[in-house]
């Protein structure tokens, strides 16, 4: 069946058929992140507030298999102190570690258990499995958020502006039930549009509801909880997730390209100097 | 090569091993004596440059293979270990998924300088047919090392082209069914992919070697197509070519880890980072970028077996080559007409690489809706491929061979060192 299907779409291609006729969804808001361009880094009271973000509202619905306690006190993390090199000794990693309730076994009885979490440990996943997600979710398994920032193109820009993009509906489009509007999630509205073909409105239809909304967070360092501050943290700590090396490739790309560069003179100081006496 | 060994063992123990096996003096003749024509440009340091790319991808790919697990449950998660947990091990990835893309730069680079000054014709036709063998499993090594990671991209990239097979009558079944293990993309399917990505780096390792030997029989071609006759037309190629070499592979360095360290994912798909899930196809599947041209010419064609065929004869065409060309004159220095031709060929294949990343039906100039030719509106993407193919075809078939014959080339210097001695500086 899948072979049968996936050589139909093959066949589609060949034959260009019929026009996915997309209407685009808005281009993401640029949004002027700390860690942009070649020096750039992770604001740590930025991914605190993202990772409160993600933890009070995020992580009802979708898991972070990728990432353990231990890595939010990595170097570049959100709660790195210096004084703890090694996470699994960082307090408040610790803390955060044992407020959640991880499934393990009793190594008495083989009997499942509950205990609190260590460093070690994995972000719990909010279902057991997919169908336990499914059932809870419209039959849409809400995506592992592990990656999600490097896996949507338009990265942390589209998650920030996808989490602002609950927009109301323009007059003449009914959004199915289950559903809602999104001008920022790429989609094709057309099939609920009543309106000018010419004109379908941006953006499409997304399982889920409007996560965010003003004051839902509340910050510990006092920043206002806007919807676009919980927007643009939470979106931060996810680029920070998928990508948390990024700020030690950015350091050693630095002294790589100093090092080729006056290599380079270098080799080619070398290079006049063996031609010299020779035309070519 | 020409001319005698002089190589001179420096010391008793050299020479006893030079009695016994020279490996001195092959490497003496080969890397140090052996001569270069002295006006080689930069468009020549690609081989070295390539080189340097293999074994970049070796290293690294040997590395990563210690740390990565080929199983449908696993692969998409080890690569992630890879890019948190092992030490460098982001560096290592991000090497060698940008690497495989600076491969095929330098690739392109070298075969089209092939191209420009004739370096496939006599006497260096198995020169040029080994450097397509290579090309070719550079081609399988890349697709298959792009399943690997087991990512949306790596699953529907490896069913669609892997059905393409399929569509052969009479073997087809067979060669899907034996490529698969099995009947669909599945476990047996990464397994075995895994293991030819480790086994070809090596066979194309072997074919560089006879690219090599092939090459140090018949000497280097050079910009003005014109083979060496004395000294005066040569160096030795160290220091002189190894000097130019280095310059270049510095530089060509600074780009690569422009890359690897401020736009790893610049080259790669954003699917690829969602684990590979058999039942939701991506809406738009898409080749790496080294591979768009050939899926414009696949796609151009509204049969699929056609399709196919035309996209692995746009391959073949490359090797006839040597036999298409007519002309007496190498180098297009001399070939204004080919030169022009040259350079509509260069744009066509970027068009056909622009072609391969859009949707077949969507439009090149937007808002223009034209008239609808046989399957499409002629203001589509399939149809800029189509004539882009056309050219690509003709491009080998006719105006190499017609050109060779009809064109009234410029006069050629008597040697080398002629229009390099005299001054005569050109690119």
């Amino acid at each position: 069946m899948l072979r049968k299907v996936t050589l139909l779409a093959a066949a589609l291609f060949l034959v260009g058929g019929p026009a996915l006729a997309s209407s685009k969804a808005h281009a993401p808001r640029e949004v002027a992140f700390s860690f942009e361009g070649p020096f750039g880094h992770f604001d740590a009271a930025q991914l605190q507030r993202g990772y409160k973000v993600y933890r009070e509202v995020c992580s009802a619905c979708h898991s972070m298999d990728l990432l353990a306690f231990r890595n939010l006190g990595d170097k570049g993390g959100p709660f790195f102190d210096p004084k703890y090199p090694n996470a699994n000794d960082n307090p408040v990693v610790k803390a955060l570690a044992a407020e959640a309730q991880i499934n393990d076994i009793d190594g008495e009885t083989g009997d499942a258990m509950k205990r609190p979490g260590i460093p070690a440990d994995r972000f719990p996943a909010p279902f057991a499995n997919a169908a336990a997600a499914k059932a809870g979710n419209n039959g849409i398994v809400p995506p592992d958020l592990s990656l999600i920032a490097k896996a949507r193109a338009g990265g942390p820009e589209y998650v920030a502006s996808l989490l602002q993009g609950y927009v109301a509906a323009p007059a003449g489009l009914t959004v199915p039930a289950g559903l809602n509007y999104n001008a920022w999630f790429p989609g094709d509205v057309s099939a609920g549009w009543t309106g000018d073909h010419g004109h379908v409105p941006p953006g499409g239809f997304i399982a889920m509801a409007q996560p965010l909304t003003a004051g839902q967070v509340s910050f510990d360092d006092g920043t206002k909880s806007t919807l676009r501050q919980q927007a643009e943290d939470v979106a931060a700590f996810l680029m920070w997730a998928a990508e948390p090396k990024m700020e030690e490739r950015k350091q050693m790309g630095f002294s790589v390209l100093i090092f080729l560069i006056l290599f380079s003179g270098l080799t080619y100081a070398s290079y006049r100097r063996v031609w010299r006496n020779e035309s070519h | 090569m020409s001319g005698h060994s002089t190589y001179q063992p420096s010391n008793g123990f050299a020479r006893w091993l030079d009695a016994r096996l020279p490996v001195g003096r092959l490497v003496w003749d080969s890397f140090v004596d052996y001569p270069t024509p002295r006006n080689l440009n930069y468009w020549w340091t690609f081989g070295g440059i390539l080189s340097l790319c293999l074994g970049v991808q070796i290293v690294t790919g040997i590395v990563l293979a210690m740390h990565y697990t080929p199983s449908a449950a696993a692969a998409f998660t080890s690569v992630e270990h890879i890019m948190r947990d092992v030490n460098y091990g982001w560096l290592l990835r991000y090497m060698h998924s940008n690497g495989g893309s600076m491969f095929f730069i330098a690739v392109y680079i070298h075969m089209l300088r092939g191209v420009y000054y004739g370096s496939y014709k006599a006497p260096r036709e198995v020169l040029w047919i080994l450097g397509c063998v290579i090309y070719g499993l550079m081609m399988a090594t890349a697709f298959m090392g792009y399943v690997l990671p087991w990512g949306q991209m790596s699953f529907h990239g490896a069913v669609v082209i892997t059905n393409l097979l399929g569509a052969f009558p009479v073997v087809g079944e067979a060669i899907t069914t034996l490529l698969w293990g099995g009947f669909a993309v599945d476990e047996p399917t990464l397994k075995r992919f895994f293991s030819l990505h480790y086994l070809l780096p090596f066979m194309i390792a072997g074919v560089v070697i006879l690219h090599v030997w092939a090459l140090h029989v018949v000497g280097q071609n050079n910009p003005t197509g014109i083979e060496p006759r004395s000294k005066a037309d040569t160096l030795p190629f160290t220091p002189y070519a190894t000097v130019k070499d280095g310059f270049a592979m510095s530089l060509f360095l600074i780009l690569f880890a422009v890359f690897i360290f401020y736009m790893p994912n610049a080259l790669g798909h954003p699917d690829n980072y969602v684990r590979a899930d058999p039942l939701v196809t991506p809406q738009h599947i898409v080749p790496e970028w080294y591979f768009l041209p050939f899926y414009a010419i696949l796609r151009a064609v509204p049969d699929k077996l056609m399709g196919v065929l035309a996209m692995f004869g746009s391959i073949a065409v490359i090797f006839a080559l040597p036999w298409l060309d007519t002309s007496k004159v190498k180098s297009m220095r001399y070939r204004p007409q080919a030169k022009l031709y040259f350079f509509i060929f260069l744009v066509v294949c970027v068009i056909l690489g622009f072609c391969g990343a859009k949707l077949p039906d969507d439009q090149v100039i937007p808002g223009l809706t034209t008239i609808k030719v046989f399957d499409s509106d002629l203001n589509s993407f399939v149809w800029l491929s189509r004539f882009s193919t056309l050219y690509y075809f003709a491009y080998f078939l006719l105006v190499m061979p017609l050109l060779g014959l009809f064109e009234k080339p410029l006069p050629t210097p008597e040697t080398i060192s002629s229009p390099v001695l005299g001054g005569d500086k050109k690119d």
